[in-house]
């Protein structure tokens, strides 16, 4: 019964969202059945379309999984998407101070000169470290505001991602842009600094295809945030505080230091983002990269019911939103690509307010009433 | 330094203010009925579409106007009944919200007027770029004596503060709670309207830009109280007056522009210090957050 309730709202709930999604294409006078296809078909096909549906799904599973670990243990990170910047920032910056690239303005004058120019050894490991603990430092900020002031850890959240957003930008406006370049964005991290698509070792798989190792890493991070939180006394101790954080406390468990540590590491997960944006897909910094990754972070790990294994299920489906998007925006009347964030936004709204969908369930004999 | 204090400066703020003064007094209401309320963002948004697309197709803005508070009272009544009647998590709906009205304005724009999410321009006598300033700050007193003078206002900080103890004094929780929330989305829908018809004269995609959250920011500044909160809008309008004034115009002495990330970012830093018992306490209402379900 559990295993077949923790699948079935889920899946109702994007059933439902997709029934609402498909009468506003209605009612704009286009034809949902066409528009889904639309939006199906172009995810799936070989090799291109599952490429990219696999590149974009990395960087939201790495959000799900931060996202999910907080909840675990009973926080609310919403701000994924400010630790995924910051994170980035770093890898960029990582990329370019130690990665021996100098900045040049038009006239060739150097405005910028690397501090070492490291090899691939080195440099590749600094790069994700860099991301990694930068994540880990903005995410750890609540938690210790929480765990000191008992300021809550949304608020504070938020307002990081503004600060975090608005640092970065600085940064690259004023440090580390080309000077002249219209574009908001860094200088490219040096070379050694990039990691390898995966298109050489997939045959048929064409080289513009941005899908690269981090997917295999996000898929790692699943399977190490599993044995962290079901298989070591610590993962326990952070549930035990999700669960019931007065029972924990009285256990034995300081609940004040698990917040510090899932928001951290939840940080660090966010953070690796930066690994497949810079390092991966575009080699540079790019200011507004993110398409809402860490807000759809939210979506990702409510839909996978925080559990890792659902966390990469939810993420494939929204990174087949977001492919599917381009071809609907392209070949129908009326339907944009928006209509994926119309799709996202009421597919949580569903999975928050399950108990609208268990009345009726419970009612028609499908479930034992619970206890809500 | 001394010649950008201007009355431009004052009247630049004044109008920066007024749509966070109209989004921070909606959340009052819900947040002090014990509802959290992140989707400002997202009903501001609302009404900042509908005002524009219905002032475009009714040619009068008073109609925008009502169109736009409409647009906000349904998205909050969305949010009440997920949070109240379903008691769903409250900051995620208002996450789910914000995310859904990304989307669903450009997406109903790109549908109606073939755009890429901007409604058509609206003329200049189609704008009512003084009414929305009026409401906002005679709302500030009419509020505060709403919340601290009548019933109602007790009724609603009470189921906010302890619903059971409110409850057990025949004070109606889930009615109170609604009336807040949908307060809130009339208020924020009045602020997104002002953005579309009053400020500018159409809707651009996502034109709100954070502007929820800073409302959100500028609630908790002002210890969730009308006139604090006022003040701090006034102060997050200020800020953002003296970025869009000095820019380019007043330089370091190094000849360079001042980097304006860091006066953007004020109204985020003073919100973290606040909350964290630096200057001052902000003491959330009690019951903030959590669902109230009636004992039988």
């Amino acid at each position: 019964m559990s295993l077949f309730r923790e699948l079935l709202f889920p899946l109702i709930a994007v059933l439902a969202a997709f029934v609402v999604g498909g009468i506003l294409i209605l009612l704009v006078g286009d034809n949902p059945l066409h528009a889904y296809a639309l939006l199906f078909g172009s995810a799936f096909s070989w090799p291109v379309g599952v490429g990219y549906t696999l590149f974009y799904a990395t960087p939201l599973i790495f959000t799900g999984l931060a996202v999910a670990l907080a909840f675990r243990c009973g926080l609310l990170n919403i701000g994924a998407e400010g630790q995924l910047y910051v994170g980035s920032f770093a890898a960029a910056w990582v990329g370019i101070e130690f990665g021996g690239v100098f900045i040049r303005n038009g006239a060739g004058e150097i405005v910028n000169s690397p501090i070492a120019n490291l090899p691939i050894a080195l440099l590749l490991p600094l790069c994700f470290i860099a991301a990694i603990s930068v994540g880990a430092i903005w995410g750890g900020i609540p938690g210790v505001l929480k765990a000191k002031f008992g300021s809550h850890e949304v608020i504070n959240t938020i307002m990081l991602n503004f600060i975090a957003v608005a640092l970065c930008s600085y940064f690259t406006q004023y440090h580390y842009k080309i000077p002249g370049d219209p574009i908001m964005q860094t200088a490219e991290i040096g070379s050694n600094a990039n990691i390898m698509r995966l298109g050489k070792f997939i045959p048929s798989m064409p080289s513009f295809i941005p899908l690269n190792a981090s997917f295999l890493l996000a898929l790692l991070c699943c399977l190490l945030v599993y044995l962290f939180l079901w298989r070591t006394k610590w993962g326990y101790e952070l549930r035990a505080t999700g669960t019931n954080p007065s029972a924990a406390e009285y256990g034995g468990v300081s609940v004040r230091k698990q917040i510090i540590i899932a928001m951290t590491i939840s940080g660090a997960l966010a953070g690796m983002v930066g690994i497949n944006e810079v390092l991966g897909y575009r080699h540079r910094y790019y200011d507004g990269f993110s398409d809402n990754y860490g807000f759809t972070g939210i979506a990702v790990a409510l839909l996978g019911r925080n559990h890792p294994v659902g966390v990469i299920l939810a993420a494939l489906l929204f990174a087949v939103l977001q492919r599917g998007g381009i071809p609907v925006d392209a070949f129908t009347e009326h339907v944009t690509k928006d209509i994926v964030q119309v799709l996202q936004g009421t597919i949580i709204l569903f999975v928050a307010a399950e108990a609208f969908f268990r009345g009726p369930f419970s009612r028609w004999g499908l479930l034992k009433r619970s206890k809500v | 330094m001394a010649d950008i204090f201007t009355i431009a400066l004052i009247w630049s703020t004044i109008r920066l203010s007024t749509p966070l003064v109209l989004a921070a007094l909606g959340g009052l209401f819900s947040e002090r009925s014990g509802v959290i309320n992140i989707a400002l963002e997202g009903m501001m948004l609302a009404g900042a579409f509908t005002a524009a697309a219905v002032t475009h197709a009714a040619g009068n803005p008073l109609v925008g106007l009502l169109a736009g508070m409409g647009a906000g009272l349904l998205i909050a009544a969305i949010h009440a009944v997920a949070c109240i009647r379903y008691r769903a998590d409250q900051v995620v709906t208002g996450t789910a919200i914000n995310i859904l009205m990304i989307g669903l304005p450009p997406f109903l724009s790109g549908a109606f007027f073939l755009s890429s999410g901007s409604t058509p321009q609206i003329p200049r006598e189609h704008l009512i770029p003084w009414t929305p300033i009026v409401i906002a700050f005679i709302l500030v007193p009419l509020t505060w004596y709403v919340l601290y003078k009548t019933p109602f206002g007790l009724r609603l900080r009470s189921v906010g503060e302890n619903p059971e103890a409110a409850d057990a004094a025949g004070v109606r929780v889930a009615k109170m709670r609604y009336a807040g929330v949908l307060l809130s989305g009339i208020l924020a829908g009045i602020g997104g309207a002002y953005l579309s018809i009053g400020q500018s004269s159409l809707f651009t995609r996502n034109m709100t830009s954070g502007r929820g959250f800073i409302a959100l920011a500028a609630l908790i500044f002002g210890k969730w109280r009308p006139v604090q909160t006022m003040l701090a809008c006034l102060l997050f309008g200020f800020t953002e007056a003296v970025t869009i004034q000095m820019q380019g115009v007043v330089k370091l002495p190094s000849g360079e522009d001042i980097p304006i990330q860091f006066i953007q970012m004020v109204p985020y830093v003073l919100t973290i210090v606040v909350l964290a018992g630096f200057i001052g306490s902000s003491r959330p209402p009690k019951a903030l957050g959590m669902p109230y379900e009636k004992e039988r």
